[in-house]
């Protein structure tokens, strides 16, 4: 038998050990690297066709390759960190793992910090193996002063992700079964990526949404602030979102990036504190 | 020492546990017995804080629910279904779980010799056979040297040889002054394991009297005697 002597208990060492675990496992998942493929594939395919169409860089290149990796970005990094963190409590609890895993002497807390912690940093390498790609094709293509502006776009994405990962672990703290967290965390993405765009068009017209109304329903959406942050950091004129974009450059200016950080702020602590508190107090695992 | 106190635990509409109250002294080994669905694992797992009840545990003076941590430092629980990732290798599963027990550092041959594992250490835990995860689970479970232990259905996945040299471990567990809390169906292992056995019957504990009938409900503790002295371990009918 094991003698050795126990260390004194320590959170941060727990949360650790099931960080490290939980990010072992994500990057062994075919899942998470299909989805970090796919985000590689697809963001070198945007950085070359819009470094190539706009005549080998500048500004309105690299304006235009920002624009395509944001709504790259605003479709696949939310499905990733949506899926990811669905099943990270639920597949466990209906495999019976979570109960064997809540049996050892951890709190319920550090389990759910740790998991989230770990997903947090595969879907960190996940960005990074993308942008990093899309960096390198716009490099050869001459564009190598934007890199700053790179790496601005993938700490917004980042952003999104962790804030996309809470609300995915809250659903999967919440769903019993994991084919119900899936489900549950596919329709959200469905609910961000493309009926709140549907729903507000759909409003504008039928129930004549003020441009306030819209702006204040855009903020909200996680997905939505992440476009309008990324692309007002990158310098393209807010037009090009319609309306909306019109209304924000009009009226908030300066205040624009402060709306859309406090939004993605409230979107990254707000579901997974819930889901923390949530998973401490359920009387099941 | 477990202590529970009037335990009620129950799943939606379905009263799984009707306020049972068990004391498990230092060093003594305990067998739970009862039908499938008696409430047998979810006793196991209220001791581990698992599950949320009403009433009280306190394992070792703390109490599982506000101090979770620390009671549980004390157990080791080896669960009826045993559930590791598949992918995970066998040196790989004992060292994340060492490593939750706050063990600095962990020979993990020197953990899987005793459950004649050690050749395995390099396997994957979906190569392993029910009962090489089950003596895995009791390795597990030994790590950081609990003074108390939790079985729930012990040998149900072993063979004949399995389950006589897991029988054998656990009798030389027990020899070193380990308290032993399990689960079993098997008349030959509480025989051989327990000091005595308690039977859960929808939901409520009964002390084995020494012809087999059911005392009292629990608490019963002054009139349970060695089940040792009892010759057939029969299903007791609620008094």
């Amino acid at each position: 038998m094991s003698r050795c002597l126990p260390l004194p208990e320590s959170m941060g060492a727990n949360v650790w050990t099931l960080a490290r675990r939980e990010l072992r496992e994500s990057l062994r998942s075919r899942w998470f690297l299909l989805h970090t493929g796919v985000f590689m594939l697809l963001g070198i395919a945007v950085s070359f066709l819009s470094a190539s169409t706009a005549g080998g860089g500048g500004l309105a290149g690299f304006g235009r390759t920002s624009a395509g990796l944001a709504n790259l970005v605003t479709l696949v990094v939310p499905l990733m960190a949506l899926t990811a963190g669905a099943g990270c409590v639920a597949s466990e609890r209906e495999r019976g793992m979570l109960a064997f895993l809540l049996s050892q002497p951890i709190s319920r807390f550090e389990v759910i910090a740790g998991k989230w912690l770990g997903l947090a940093l595969a879907l960190t390498a996940s960005i990074c193996f993308g942008f990093g790609s899309c960096a390198l094709v716009i490099s050869l293509e001459g564009s190598s002063e934007r890199a700053i502006s790179m790496v601005q776009l993938a700490c917004l994405s980042l952003f999104l992700a962790v804030g996309m990962l809470g609300v995915g672990v809250l659903i999967s703290v919440l769903s019993p079964r994991m084919s119900m967290a899936t489900g549950l965390a596919i329709f959200a993405w469905l609910l961000f990526a493309f009926v709140s765009d549907l729903g507000l068009m759909a409003g504008t017209i039928v129930w004549k949404v003020s441009i306030q109304s819209l702006f204040v329903a855009c903020m909200v959406n996680p997905l939505q602030a992440f476009k309008i942050w990324s692309l007002d950091g990158s310098g393209i004129p807010l037009d090009v979102l319609g309306p909306v974009g019109q209304y924000a450059t009009d009226h908030f200016p300066r205040a624009l990036p402060w709306f859309a950080a406090a939004s993605l702020s409230v979107w990254g602590f707000a579901p997974i504190a819930l889901a923390a508190l949530c998973f401490t107090r359920r009387p099941r695992p | 020492m477990i202590d529970i106190l009037d335990v009620r635990m129950s799943f939606g509409s379905l009263h799984v546990l009707r306020g049972v109250s068990l004391r498990v002294a230092e060093g003594e080994s305990v067998a739970l017995c009862g039908t499938n669905g008696a409430g047998k694992s979810t006793l196991m797992q209220c001791i581990t804080g698992v599950h949320s009840f009403r009433g009280s545990i306190r394992v070792g003076g703390f109490d599982v629910r506000t101090d979770g941590k620390r009671a549980r430092r004390l157990l080791g629980y080896v669960p009826q279904e045993l559930a590791f990732r598949d992918d995970m290798r066998v040196s790989e599963a004992v060292r994340f779980y060492a490593a939750l027990r706050g063990l600095r550092s962990t020979d993990v041959r020197a953990v899987l010799r005793p459950v004649l594992l050690e050749e395995h250490a390099q396997a994957r835990v979906r190569a392993l056979s029910g009962g090489m995860k089950q003596r895995l689970a009791l390795a597990i479970a030994l790590l950081g040297d609990p003074p108390m232990l939790l079985l729930d259905e012990l040998s149900s996945s072993l063979d004949i040889e399995g389950r006589e040299s897991f029988l054998r471990l656990l009798m030389e567990l027990r020899g070193e002054g380990r308290t032993l809390v399990f689960a079993s169906h098997r008349k030959e292992e509480v025989a051989m394991l327990a000091d005595r056995a308690m039977w859960i019957v929808d939901g409520a504990l009964h002390a084995c009297a020494a012809d087999g009938s059911v005392c009292v409900p629990a608490p019963c503790f002054a009139c349970v005697k060695s089940i040792k002295e009892i010759d057939d371990v029969a299903m007791p009918t609620t008094a």
